[in-house]
């Protein structure tokens, strides 16, 4: 039957609207279906790539992802490497309570900040390090120049001295706004705080012309990329305000 | 009754210079100029330029093969739509390919894998050639300009990376210890990281190009 359909089809005017047609749906038809197949069949590993991603960028804050680039199956790596010092992963609201029945690591920030503060799901990545200090790791997103930035902030238990940051962007310029995923810049960050002494949050300021280097709420900022200095000042603090009052809350218990 | 037609060979010298020809003096940068965008924008480093020319060259091979399989059935109202079909197909599957197999590089490439859609290279292959050529003629044509397109870009990105970067496909040439930072006397060229600087190199190359071989020269 089908080969008769082939047939008459050969047959046709090539130059009829029907043919024309014909040809068009069928074609469309028939590579839908391929691409579709194509999309589904490769989608567990461009998920598996991005979830492996995400927990680089997560042990990067803490600095554990020395030999990631050279190790035979990065993918075992990150896993291993993760499993072993992420003790926990949980979810809080902004009045600083655990929700339950939610997955920290699947949570979409994007999402996420765009509701109003009270509804957001904030995660909370939970690490202990080899000499058994342990480290909370914050995610944050924000604008750059443009497009979106990202990162990781890990705080000591104190949740006030930053451990360690690492910052990513999508297109930032390079050589300028781009600069923000460099060692160096993102070295500035460690030590510093985000409490004053009187225990008011006052984020982290990226300075224009070079921060005081006694200031311990002040990094440099880069030069020939305000606008993304201050995109990133902005998503640490917006980011980290959220979680403000979980902050105090954990503070108190530890005078307690 | 059966004619046994005789058959050229796959490798005839007809065939050989469908694929030198790209290469050269029929080379789709640096004498069609087509596909001056990618070639700006994925230039900065050779490892990424490396992957985008192998997938431009896959997607120009196999956009004529099929093109060509297919040319004397396609309606010749919608023959663009068509073209652009299969190639938009083609670089839709290579896409999800790199983001499944080589996520880091695809992360660098962004959008412009995408973006071989709109190259002209692939468009002007299959007007000019696969619409009128056997597949395998056409196959080899498409090969042979991927082979020319990427030719150029990696010439192109061995110096934005070299210049730029002080690196060789991501290993460093150029000593940490030479640069300004560290107490020396060396600092990347900062303009070699830019778009701008691409194109001027590409003008370079085809003014040797053309001081070469003469031929090339317009009146």
């Amino acid at each position: 039957m089908i080969m008769g359909i082939l047939d008459n089809l050969r047959k046709m005017d090539r130059n009829s609207n029907l043919y024309t047609f014909l040809y068009a749906s069928g074609m469309v038809i028939l590579v839908a279906a391929l691409l579709a197949i194509a999309a589904t069949s490769l989608k567990p590993a461009q998920q598996k790539n991005k979830e492996t991603e995400k927990k680089i960028d997560i042990l990067k804050s803490l600095g554990k992802a020395d030999g990631v680039e050279t190790a035979s199956n990065k993918h075992k790596f990150v896993e291993d490497a993760f499993n072993k010092y992420i003790a926990e992963m949980f979810v809080v609201n902004s009045k600083g309570d655990k929700v339950e029945g939610v997955d920290a690591f699947s949570i979409d920030l994007k999402a996420e900040f765009a509701k109003p503060l009270e509804q957001r799901n904030l995660p909370i990545y939970k690490a202990t390090l080899d000499d058994q200090s342990v480290k909370y790791i914050i995610p944050l997103r924000g604008r750059g120049l443009w497009g979106p930035i990202w990162g990781y902030i890990s705080l000591n238990d104190d949740f006030n001295t930053i451990y360690g940051a690492t910052f990513a962007h999508q297109s930032e310029t390079p050589g300028l706004g781009a600069e923000i995923n460099t060692a160096e810049f993102q070295k500035q960050f460690v030590g510093k705080s985000i409490f004053d002494v009187n225990n008011k949050f006052v984020s982290i300021a990226v300075v224009k012309g070079g921060a005081d280097k006694s200031d311990p709420h002040g990094v440099d900022a880069i030069s020939g990329g305000t606008l993304t200095s201050k995109g990133l000042e902005a998503m640490i603090k917006d980011c980290l305000s959220s979680y403000e009052t979980y902050f105090n809350n954990q503070k108190n218990k530890n005078h307690e | 009754m059966s004619e046994i037609k005789e058959k050229e060979s796959w490798f005839s010298a007809k065939n050989l210079k469908l694929l030198t020809e790209p290469i050269n003096s029929k080379n789709p940068i640096t004498v069609l100029v087509l596909g001056i965008c990618s070639a700006l924008a994925v230039t900065v480093k050779m490892k990424p330029a490396f992957v985008m020319a192998i997938s431009v060259m896959i997607v120009t091979a196999f956009s004529n093969l099929i093109i060509s399989l297919l040319r004397n059935t396609i309606p010749n109202r919608i023959r663009i739509i068509v073209q652009l079909v299969v190639i938009a197909a083609l670089v839709i599957l290579v896409d999800e390919l790199l983001k499944a197999y080589v996520y880091d590089v695809s992360k660098q490439l962004s959008v412009f894998v995408g973006l071989i859609i709109t190259n002209c290279i692939l468009m002007g292959r299959l007007e000019a050639f696969a619409l009128g050529n056997k597949p395998w003629p056409s196959f080899v044509d498409g090969i042979g300009n991927g082979l020319g397109y990427g030719l150029i870009l990696l010439v192109i990105s061995f110096f934005r990376e070299l210049l730029g970067s002080g690196t060789i496909w991501g290993y460093r040439v150029i000593s940490e210890s030479f640069y300004v930072n560290n107490g020396g006397f060396y600092e990347n060229n900062g303009m070699m990281i830019l778009p701008p600087m691409a194109l001027i190199l590409v003008g370079i190359i085809i003014w040797i190009q053309r001081s070469r071989n003469r031929k090339l020269i317009e009146e």
